[in-house]
């Protein structure tokens, strides 16, 4: 793959320069990139709304922003257990699968047996943790790359979503009301929110935090910058991986109940392209694949990049096709940009 | 190692062992109940509800004239390569016919064509290869019909209120597939809009179209397509949906924005969630099709194929067997004929 950017914003110069007066912008720029993975994909979000407030005078107001938001919810929540997996150099092809298998057992539970809220959506949060551990203890105790696990759990928990539902949709007025809850609305300076957007952003600030400042935090950095490292440092490795597969199991199960409040019901067949639009988030978040460099917040503008493409595109009256395209472009600048960081000279 | 550890391994394979056991528990891989005549069924999916009673009806029909049906399915929307191992699979297994609903109605005739080379009858079920003669027979619903009848009950109901009508058409996909393609252009046809050509979404130029989305066909897609396009014109008051769950999304997303009192849904297919919803006043119209006797009907044709060779005949004027198709509305309207959503819960699929 080819790692170098257009040079035509670099008055020259090889951008990879030796020390810090020396450098030229673009090398600096590198620099700074390779320390703030989220100052990227941060620009682009920006340069994006600009492109479409000038293309549609619609789209920049409060409501279609809080829609946006609205749209990616779903996949925003799925991105912040899916940054965490591929923060350990792994990856959870098993998402919309946990995700969809959550919701279904949250609905049908309290629909078939007249389960109240709360513990119907307990029930379904201990299901997507419980998948989430499957997911940990594959790759942990047998070793297997976490590519090969969650393609096969992903199939496992399909299955199960489809058998347990009997393929069936359960309709939002067969269930308690909590669970539709995060569809609800709530009135913030004149514009509706939903309670589902407010979830993700809280999610995302307290994953962020987790990450930044706390022991556990350094530690999924540092297992997945360097495995073997790590564990000759001390750090518990598989206690880590673990606790990360775990952890974004109970995520999923949080974007199921977000899935529930969005369309009013639960869905066998929802979220199937899921997994893939949660990596594509986090990739074109600034989250690198090969593990250890990225952030939670990048990941939730790398969402929302995508949701202001689909939503101003759509404004503009761009055929669905354009969308999918621009789409598929911005992950493979996303990815070069990332390979070029990486080279960054110390 | 730990003990801790070995305790893991031992979780992991109790855990593994335990899905395992649950998962081909319960599968139904190519359950051979009777004898004498073996019939495949391939359908799109094995997770669509449409697809899951469409089994039920080749199951009871076979129960009924003493064949066997073998079910395949593809993994998703699209998915050609399984129905092509499907088909090759029924060859080898000697089958006597396959009923099909292609994925891809012009990659799958190749296979198809091997398969009546091999002797096998061949019938297209919901869906029309491309071209239509590829397969011996399709049992379908007029899909054009289907769409030209919410269509008319539409214009009928928008020019009895002296409404002028702002349209949102929410459609499956960008592939222009027939029966996304047929649906909408019967719709805007019924409705009295000037389609041009009949084969494509989208070309026509009335100003009272707002704009086409697609859904994927699903509850999710409807809400997001339905809410980029209030986005572009709030005053959207009738929606065309490509099928039921499309429409309840589309619904979440009208109830949000405090229109679905002033908006008309109308959609395609009489599941029974979806008669429900006409039921409940959440869709005016539904025009309701036939699944389960597509199915029944398609097994007996190959079991009367098997016993004496005589191929099924195409309904008079049509190159398919029409399986019919019903409006069904609670609110009648004046010159379009149809059901209340009593009678179509009676005859409702899924």
């Amino acid at each position: 793959m080819s790692t170098t950017l257009s040079t035509s914003h670099s008055p020259g110069g090889n951008p990879l320069g030796g020390d810090d007066a020396k450098r030229s912008p673009l090398a600096r720029l590198q620099h700074l990139l390779h320390a703030q993975a989220t100052i990227g994909p941060a620009v682009v979000l920006l340069a994006s709304v600009v492109v479409f407030a000038l293309l549609s005078e619609r789209f920049l107001t409060p409501g279609n922003i809080s829609l946006i938001v609205q749209q990616v919810a779903v996949v925003g929540t799925l991105a912040v257990g899916q940054t965490i997996v591929i923060l350990t150099a792994g990856i959870d092809l098993s998402c919309g699968a946990i995700m969809v298998l959550s919701s279904i057992v949250m609905a049908k539970v309290a629909a078939d047996t007249g389960l109240p809220g709360p513990f119907a959506l307990l029930l379904g949060f201990l299901v997507g943790t419980l998948c989430g551990l499957l997911n940990g203890l594959l790759v942990t105790r047998l070793k297997l790359p976490p590519f090969i696990v969650t393609l096969g759990t992903l199939n496992v928990f399909f299955a199960l979503n489809l058998w347990y539902s009997e393929s069936a949709t359960i309709r939002g007025t067969d269930m308690p009301s909590l669970l539709l809850w995060t569809g609800q609305t709530i009135n913030i300076g004149g514009t509706r929110i939903t309670y589902g957007s407010i979830m993700m952003v809280v999610l995302v600030a307290a994953m962020a935090f987790a990450l930044k400042n706390t022991a556990w935090g350094r530690h999924v950095y540092a297992t997945g910058d360097d495995l073997e490292a790590s564990r000759l440092s001390g750090i518990r490795t598989g206690r880590v991986l673990l606790s990360v597969y775990a952890a974004a199991g109970a995520v999923y199960a949080l974007s199921a109940w977000i899935l529930i409040g969005r369309i009013a019901s639960a869905s066998p067949q929802a979220g199937q392209m899921d997994n893939l639009d949660s990596i594509t988030a986090v990739v074109i978040g600034g989250t690198s694949l090969f593990g250890g460099r990225g952030a939670i917040v990048g990941s939730l503008i790398g969402a929302l990049i995508v949701g202001v493409f689909r939503n101003g595109l759509a404004l503009a009256g761009v055929d669905v096709l354009w969308q999918t395209l621009a789409v598929g472009v911005l992950i493979i600048v996303a990815v070069s940009l990332d390979q070029w960081i990486r080279k960054v000279k110390p | 190692m730990t003990g801790r550890s070995r305790t893991g391994v031992r979780l992991t394979a109790l855990v593994s062992a335990s899905l395992l056991a649950l998962v081909t528990g319960c599968g139904d891989g190519g359950d051979t109940a009777g004898g004498g005549t073996l019939v495949g069924l391939v359908t799109k999916t094995d997770t669509n509800p449409f697809f899951v009673k469409m089994k039920e009806g080749a199951q009871q029909a076979a129960g009924n004239s003493g064949a066997t049906v073998q079910s395949f399915a593809g993994k998703q929307d699209g998915d050609n390569q399984s129905q092509v191992d499907a088909i090759e699979n029924l060859i080898g297994a000697g089958a006597k016919g396959i009923l099909i609903t292609p994925n891809d109605s012009k990659a799958i005739v190749p296979s198809v064509d091997k398969a009546r080379q091999a002797g096998l009858l061949v019938i297209a079920l919901d869906t029309q290869l491309e071209p239509a003669d590829a397969a011996d027979a399709t049992f379908a619903t007029d899909n054009y019909q289907a769409g030209l009848l919410i269509g008319q009950w539409a214009k009928a109901k928008f020019e009895a209120e002296g409404k002028q009508a702002k349209i949102a058409l929410l459609d499956l996909n960008p592939n222009q597939v027939s029966v996304d393609v047929q649906r909408d252009q019967g719709f805007l046809e019924g409705f009295g809009v000037d389609v041009k050509d009949k084969n494509r979404i989208g070309d026509e130029s009335d100003p009272r179209i707002v704009g086409h989305d697609v859904t994927d066909g699903a509850p999710e897609g409807g809400r997001t397509a339905m809410e980029n396009l209030l986005q572009k014109d709030p005053g959207i008051n009738l929606v065309y949906t490509i099928n039921e769950p499309a429409a309840a999304g589309a619904y979440e997303a009208l109830k949000a924005a405090g229109k679905e009192k002033d908006v008309v849904i109308v959609s395609v297919d009489g599941g029974c969630p979806g008669v429900e919803n006409v039921k409940s006043g959440i869709i005016g119209a539904t025009s309701q099709q036939y699944p389960l006797k597509m199915a029944q009907l398609g097994v007996e044709a190959i079991a009367k194929f098997a016993q004496d060779g005589t191929k099924p005949q195409n309904t008079a004027g049509k190159d398919f067997v029409d399986t019919g198709v019903t409006l069904i509305s609670d609110q009648p309207a004046s010159g379009v004929e149809s059901k209340d959503s009593a009678w179509g819960l009676q005859n409702c699929w899924g």
